[in-house]
């Protein structure tokens, strides 16, 4: 009776994980192996693929070292630059802003973030484009101003896109801190800003860790913004793989840098991680 | 500390609002505003393959968050019913599905589905009987397997949650009055998260309409609205890329909307039914 129990217990447990299973199957992993197998091919001379087994296209890497260079230097940038921005917008919100008005403040923040990320970095080709703020600047005598293709461009756009996904993991952590703690540190006589370092940053690194980790691996990634505001003179590792897939059509080189690529956000994910259960950690510590 | 935040607002909307005000502009000056008109909307909608794009983004994007709203959710259920090793790999992938950037997806995907079509065109034209066999693809189906699958994890990852929120005596109360487990599901657990799984639905349905690069892939000769976008930037920023831009836009902020409004509404009757 039990056992009969059990196995249509499991059956249906299988049954709903059929569909999830299958798709997880087919579109993820089967792609995957495809990849991989291509990765250590040969590409056929009219750009299609031959079947080798060869180190080759990783041997090749280096000869798109600056599109694995800037994406290095650029994403980690652009998310410490959306961390200095973000952060004092989350403070404000969770901390200082009126009850009244924080649920339309955060709607605010949360709403671009929907919208189209084409959209929203065309906004900005408009703006840093030569009829835009150079047009500008040169009406009051500064001229010769050029911002688009620049890696400056390519900033600006990462932190306009991403801000909001840092804001909301750094508000969240903000506003579930006890405000309590905050007043003990004042009444022992802590000044405004040694309770500020030493209570209220240090409680939200949780969501600075994770914001900054979920900007970073979506930025390695990226290919819009430098397409758009880079013009072709930065660029990222997602420019470099839809030129080798679109363009130049060398399927097997373009594998291997996009098995790289998944190699470097595993890696930088395992590095976050880690930090982040040390910083959870100490935090568990420091309360009890 | 509030003259700081109020410039981070007005760098969020500002160029928002310069967009949609030049998709009005009557003149084609990009640098400057020479009246009020609608006529880039006109031209931009009375462009058919506008319209085509529009179609195919609103087929992709209610397939693919339906599909993933049902799978996902089912998914959901298992993994609390699994056993730790089983749900291990399941978390993984889920995971894995996340994390991925969307250019490895849209290229995976693209390099297996190309192998499987290079052997399984000519299969079938061998098998064939008639005189023109059919063709497999890329089209709408690569897309919403492709977009499914973020999605998909997205819906499980949010249902999840719930579920772990709900807590376990409810279920147990329902089981002791001698609810089956179908009732105790219908009656009891689906009213809990359905809200979750429609935040999901939307959350993948806006993710389908505004994804670029996965699309950009494996939409072999078919066009989103993204794509239609892409290509008439490159072409050139003028006031009718404006007007498509802008449209683009309503179309997302309308979905938050209705989003935000059906969620609240349905968490509130959520709560009156328990």
């Amino acid at each position: 009776m039990a056992a009969a129990g059990n196995r249509r217990r499991s059956l249906v447990t299988a049954a709903l994980a059929a569909p999830a299973a299958l798709w997880l199957g087919v579109f993820l992993v089967l792609p995957f192996i495809a990849m991989l197998v291509f990765a250590f091919g040969r590409r056929a001379p009219e750009g299609g693929y031959t079947p080798a087994f060869t180190f080759e296209q990783f041997l090749n890497l280096p000869a798109r070292s600056a599109a694995f260079l800037n994406t290095l230097m650029l994403a980690p940038a652009g998310a410490l630059l959306c961390l200095l921005v973000a952060y004092p917008v989350a403070y404000y919100l969770a901390v200082r802003a009126s009850p009244r008005h924080r649920l339309v403040l955060v709607s605010l923040i949360v709403v671009p973030f929907w919208t189209s990320l084409l959209v929203r970095t065309y906004a900005w080709m408009y703006i840093l484009g030569s009829r835009g703020l150079p047009n500008l600047l040169e009406m009051i005598g500064i001229s010769d101003v050029r911002i688009l293709n620049t890696p400056a461009a390519v900033l600006i756009g990462i932190v306009y896109g991403y801000l909001p996904l840092m804001i909301m993991p750094i508000y969240v952590s903000l506003e579930k801190l006890d405000r309590r703690l905050l007043d003990a540190s004042a009444d022992l006589g802590a000044r405004p800003m040694s309770t500020f370092f030493g209570v209220t940053l240090p409680l939200s690194m949780p969501g600075v860790m994770t914001g900054t980790a979920l900007v970073t691996i979506l930025l390695l990634g990226e290919y819009l913004i430098p397409q758009l505001l880079g013009g072709g003179k930065v660029f990222f590792i997602g420019n470099a793989l839809v030129d080798l897939f679109l363009q130049s059509r060398n399927w097997p080189f373009g594998s291997a840098i996009a098995v790289t690529l998944v190699l470097v956000v595993v890696v930088v994910l395992t590095v976050a991680m880690r930090i982040a259960w040390r910083f959870a950690g100490t935090r568990r510590v420091d309360l009890v | 500390m509030r003259a700081l935040v109020s410039a981070v607002y007005l760098f969020l909307y500002a160029p928002i609002a310069l967009v949609v005000l030049f998709s009005f502009n009557a003149g084609r000056n990009a640098s400057e505003f020479t009246g009020f008109s609608a006529a880039w909307y006109a031209k931009a909608f009375s462009n058919t393959f506008l319209i085509q794009a529009l179609q195919n983004s609103l087929i992709i994007a209610f397939t693919s968050a339906t599909l993933a709203a049902v799978f996902g959710t089912m998914a959901a259920l298992a993994i609390e019913r699994m056993g730790p090793r089983m749900r291990v790999v399941f978390d993984g992938l889920f995971a894995a599905a996340i994390v991925v950037p969307g250019v490895v997806i849209g290229i995976a995907t693209l390099v297996a589905l190309a192998a499987v079509f290079s052997v399984l065109n000519p299969a079938v034209a061998s098998l064939w009987p008639g005189d023109s066999p059919p063709q497999f693809g890329l089209g709408y189906a690569s897309i919403i397997a492709a977009h499914g699958l973020f999605s998909m994890a997205v819906v499980t990852m949010i249902v999840r949650a719930r579920i772990a929120s709900l807590g376990r005596d409810i279920v147990e109360a329902s089981g002791d009055l001698y609810a089956t487990p179908w009732g105790t599901f219908r009656q009891v657990v689906l009213p809990q998260i359905m809200p979750s799984i429609l935040a999901g639905f939307l959350l993948a349905f806006t993710f389908s309409f505004d994804d670029f690069i996965v699309a950009f892939f494996v939409a072999g000769s078919k066009s989103t609205l993204p794509i239609y976008v892409f290509a008439s930037i490159r072409r050139g920023v003028t006031p009718e890329v404006n007007a498509v831009a802008t449209t683009v836009l309503v179309a997302s902020l309308f979905l938050i909307f209705a989003a935000r409004l059906l969620m609240r509404e349905k968490s509130r009757t959520g709560q009156g039914d328990t």
